[in-house]
């Protein structure tokens, strides 16, 4: 008898805990967002692609029970008795209470308060990092790429495929046509069947024989006539017919203005790296189809591709203005605001050549702002604001919807200002 | 006769592991041990992670609770602080057992021998599983418990269902009848019988906290008469049929959770004699095959460098030390039955003259099947044992500043030992004894608890938390007081009452 059997379920998927993971990242979700929180300011630019060591004090993920507390009298029975008799007495050690005599009671009390530690994904880090935030104002505009639609019933046609066929409407015209196609024939069974009954109801040798055989003829012919009408044809066939709509896209682009000029230490480039980084992460993360364009300036300004903009090292003096022309200009060339909606982030030091300042803000307040729907600055300075902090000041003023600015003194203000200038806004 | 050795090499194979399950069969059928089939299932070490963080059920209902375990094993596991148990095995007919595809072919004959002919047979065959589970349900039950708890997270949402099971496990260990014996039923007839007793309960419920007045002639009577009657351990169980506000599927999540509380149950109370049994087997099984040539000298060492890695017992002044080792205690007792059955000596016939000299099976067998951990050890530990152990008994009271080894493995302190050894396994004294014993059916509906203290030994510092989640679930104001004896040591309050010598405190205690 074979009352054993042998089951090999390596090939079973391994993840059946998953369900449960997720229910408790998402209930602790608090913990770990502060603990990403405070590791993407250790982390340097190129190291966002992996997971993270979360802790949570285990405090706090303690499931209570009722158990026995210190205290009381108890007695322990333990192994490995060497040199006690019975009578023997012995201290108790210093303030721990009776710890040293194990745990007899098998309570779970005796944990200790070190932290609970697990690693959460790459994906599940950026997840909780870019977490509430969005592009501000976003909208839909218009029919630019045709690259999403929607089904909308759009009324009935006579052609279609079988699963889309309506069985009501097809069924009433099936119905319809049997009731046209048949009518005079069942108008003429009606009057035979009345001249049938009539002469039936005469007395037997009054009937004209003759007639009522023919009549009871035609009456058999038109009754089959009728029965050979198809129940169903194919001109009665309905499908229903559905219409692709094109939705109108929520096109984006995003502008990201770098000031590379001499002034910026090369620490206050890497913050301004950063920054950009994280932005980019999180477009690229949260918003499939945006569209970013790079622009590095010192007094000239130059379009850049990702590479370059990352990590060439041209230096040079400083023309904020000359970044937002060319921005200005790109916007006309490539993105009309009817269809874009338009983003720019911009990263500097402060420093700006004196005449300039009043310059960015005329461009800004008149050609920028009304084409953009969110436009934020940030400035990477430890020092006192200069000329342009105070230019935008009343370019911000003007537009406070529209228009962020921050200061970051060192990396660890990138991800909190990072937030604030995208936080989610509830409606 | 030469028996030529079934496999040399250290890996295993699916015909091994068949071939090895034969014969290991056939020599426990000898040894006349008792078990529901077996279902092997081979499984690699991240599904092992998986089986430990649902204890091992192989469907459970979705928590966060067992996402942290699992959190928590994996971490443990990855940085190489623990390795993962060799096996886990279901108490289900058939009888499952997991092994791991990592292990070697010394290592899954020791597991085979251990679970599927130790364990099973003890599940199979102990009075405490036989009363208290239905192996041939579980697996039925799991699933109904699932699709249920499913179902409610469909309904009313993860964040709800989660409030009320959160709640229940802080009471879980609350949750069994312990004189009521219970009445197994699959899972079709619980499905059919749910949706009635959502209805019925509902009923119940309703009647109790009617507010509709009573005649006064007989609510002269009603409040004479206490409500409950009898104090009620079973706290889950109480609030399932009782509490006022909970809705039907509520009360079925309560349900749920008091079901499964109730099949671990005696696992909880049969450690010692499960794991000592399925160790005994293990190593009376393998010594078998060697003995009949079976398996190889080098087979035999690997098997015994595990075995005696299971049966290690620290000394307790080693930093090793955490408690007593349920298998080591297990093992040295029932390989001690065998001992004084086979060879008897004057000091076992003087204590254990109804074993001394029998028939070694027949016994064992008795002391499998008709004990739980507290009485078989106070029937079957003998002398040997504790002096093998060194045992002795430390007695700790809080309000000296020294120890007193109350009883050590001599003449004089042989059955006080033994008696606070058992002591020691006793549930009901290693998990306090907190009891309903009144709700203020007329006045705010508040729930009194009471603890009885044993040894005086307070509740831990858990209780508030707990007593939110009964309140949680009962709705009203929970009272909890702690007697040592008859004085009143220490008194909860949830809500937290700001004054908790209140006047009504006393009138509350008026019946307990």
């Amino acid at each position: 008898m074979i009352n054993t059997y042998v089951i090999d379920r390596r090939l079973n998927g391994k993840n059946k805990s998953a369900v449960n993971r997720r229910r408790f990242l998402e209930r602790y979700r608090k913990h770990i967002k502060k603990a990403v929180n405070e590791a993407v300011n250790k982390r340097s630019i190129t190291d966002m692609e992996h997971g993270e060591s979360i802790s949570i004090p285990s405090e706090d993920i303690r499931e209570p029970s009722f158990g026995s507390g210190r205290g009381g009298r108890r007695t322990i029975v333990n192994p490995g008795n060497k040199e006690f008799t019975t009578g023997d007495r012995v201290r108790k050690p210093q303030g721990g209470g009776g710890q040293g005599q194990g745990s007899g009671d098998a309570s779970n009390s005796g944990e200790g308060m070190d932290d609970f530690t697990f690693n959460i994904t790459q994906d599940e880090f950026l997840e909780f990092l870019f977490e509430d935030l969005e592009l501000p104002n976003l909208v839909r505009k218009d029919l630019k790429e045709m690259s999403d639609f929607v089904y909308r019933r759009a009324g009935f046609s006579s052609q279609g495929v079988p699963n889309r066929i309506n069985i009501v409407r097809s069924l009433r015209n099936a119905h319809a046509r049997r009731i046209a196609l048949s009518g005079k024939s069942r108008k003429r069974v009606k009057e035979l069947q009345a001249l049938i009954d009539e002469e039936m109801a005469k007395d037997e040798v009054l009937r004209n024989g003759q007639n009522l055989a023919d009549w009871e003829e035609e009456l058999t012919r038109l009754q089959a006539k009728i029965k050979r009408l198809p129940f169903i044809d194919d001109f009665d066939l309905r499908y229903n017919r559905s219409e692709k709509v094109p939705i109108p896209s929520n096109a984006a682009v995003m502008f990201c203005l770098m000031d590379v000029s001499g002034s910026m230490t090369q620490s206050t480039k890497d913050i301004a790296k950063r920054f950009f980084l994280l932005l980019y992460m999180f477009l690229r993360r949260n918003y499939e189809k945006i569209e970013v364009v790079f622009i590095r300036h010192h007094t000239s300004a130059k379009e850049v591709d990702e590479e370059e903009f990352f990590y060439s090292r041209e230096t040079g003096g400083t023309i904020v203005s000359s970044a937002l022309r060319m921005m200005h200009d790109v916007v006309k060339d490539r993105y009309p605001p009817s269809a874009w909606n338009i983003y720019a982030a911009q990263a500097s030091d402060g420093d700006n050549w004196n005449d300039d300042s009043p310059q960015c803000r005329e461009l800004l307040s008149k050609a920028i702002m009304p084409l953009v729907q969110y436009y934020s600055y940030i400035e990477i300075t430890p020092r006192d604001h200069q000329a342009l902090w105070h230019a935008y000041e009343e370019v911000q003023a003007n537009h406070p919807d529209s228009f962020a600015m921050e200061q970051i003194i060192d990396a660890s203000d990138i991800y909190p200002v990072f937030r604030q200038l995208f936080q989610r806004k509830s409606a | 006769m030469t028996q030529k050795p079934i496999s040399t090499g250290s890996e295993w194979t699916f015909a091994l592991i068949q071939e090895y399950d034969q014969v290991i069969s056939e020599i426990a059928q000898e040894f006349r041990l008792d078990t529901y089939p077996n279902q092997i299932e081979i499984i690699s070490s991240e599904q092992m992670m998986d089986a430990y963080s649902s204890i091992g059920m192989p469907v459970g209902y979705h928590h966060w609770s067992y996402g942290k375990q699992f959190l928590q094993t994996q971490q443990n596991y990855n940085r190489g602080f623990m390795g993962l148990a060799y096996e886990i095995v279901i108490n289900s007919n058939p009888c499952i057992a997991y092994l791991m595809e990592e292990n070697t072919m010394p290592m899954q004959a020791l597991v085979i021998a251990h679970a599927c002919y130790g364990h099973n047979s003890f599940f199979k065959n102990n009075y405490l599983f036989k009363t208290w589970t239905d192996a041939s349900a579980i697996i039925d039950y799991l699933v109904f418990a699932r699709n249920y708890v499913t179902q409610c997270e469909e309904r009313y949402g993860v964040k709800e269902v989660e409030r009320i099971l959160d709640s229940c496990h802080a009471l879980q260990n609350y949750g069994v009848d312990r004189y009521k014996r219970p009445s197994p039923i699959s899972a079709a007839q619980e499905h059919a019988r749910q949706e009635e007793r959502e209805e019925y309960m509902q009923q119940q419920v309703n009647l109790l906290w009617r507010t509709i007045p009573v005649p006064e002639d007989r609510s002269e009577v009603k409040q004479e008469r206490r409500f409950p009657a009898e104090p009620q351990e079973n706290l889950l169980y109480f609030i399932e049929k009782n509490a006022p506000l909970l809705e039907p599927w509520q009360r079925e999540l309560v349900r749920i959770v008091r079901k499964l509380a109730q099949y671990f149950y005696p696992q909880r109370q049969t450690q010692v004699m499960n794991e000592g049994w399925a160790s005994f087997w293990h190593y009376t099984l393998m010594n078998e095959l060697y003995n009949r040539g079976y398996i190889t000298e080098g087979f035999m060492m690997e098997f015994l460098s595990s075995h005696s890695a299971v049966v290690y017992q620290p000394p307790y002044d080693s930093k090793y030390y955490s408690g007593i080792n349920p298998y080591t205690l297990g093992f040295n007792i029932y390989r001690d039955i065998r001992r004084m059955c086979e060879h008897p000596t004057d000091e076992d016939r003087e204590w254990f003259p109804d074993i001394a000299g029998k028939d070694w099976l027949d016994t064992l067998h008795f002391a499998m099947e008709n004990f739980k951990d507290e009485s078989f050890i106070q029937q079957f530990l003998s002398p040997q044992v504790m002096r093998d152990m060194h045992l002795f008994a430390v007695y700790d009271d809080e309000a000296e500043s020294e120890y007193e080894i109350s009883a050590i493995h001599d003449e004089p302190g042989y059955r006080r030992l033994r008696s606070l050894l058992a002591e020691q396994y006793n549930l009901s004294s290693r998990e306090p004894n907190i009891q309903v014993v009144n709700v203020d059916l007329r006045g705010d509906r508040a729930l009194t608890l009471r603890h009885v203290r044993h040894n005086n030994i307070p509740l831990n510092n858990e209780v508030d938390d707990v007593l939110k989640h009964l309140h949680r679930l009962w709705g009203f104001d929970v009272h909890l007081y702690s007697y040592d004896g008859d004085t009143m040591q220490q008194s909860y309050h949830m809500p937290p009452k700001d004054n908790p010598q209140e006047t009504s405190l006393d009138e509350s205690l008026k019946y307990v």
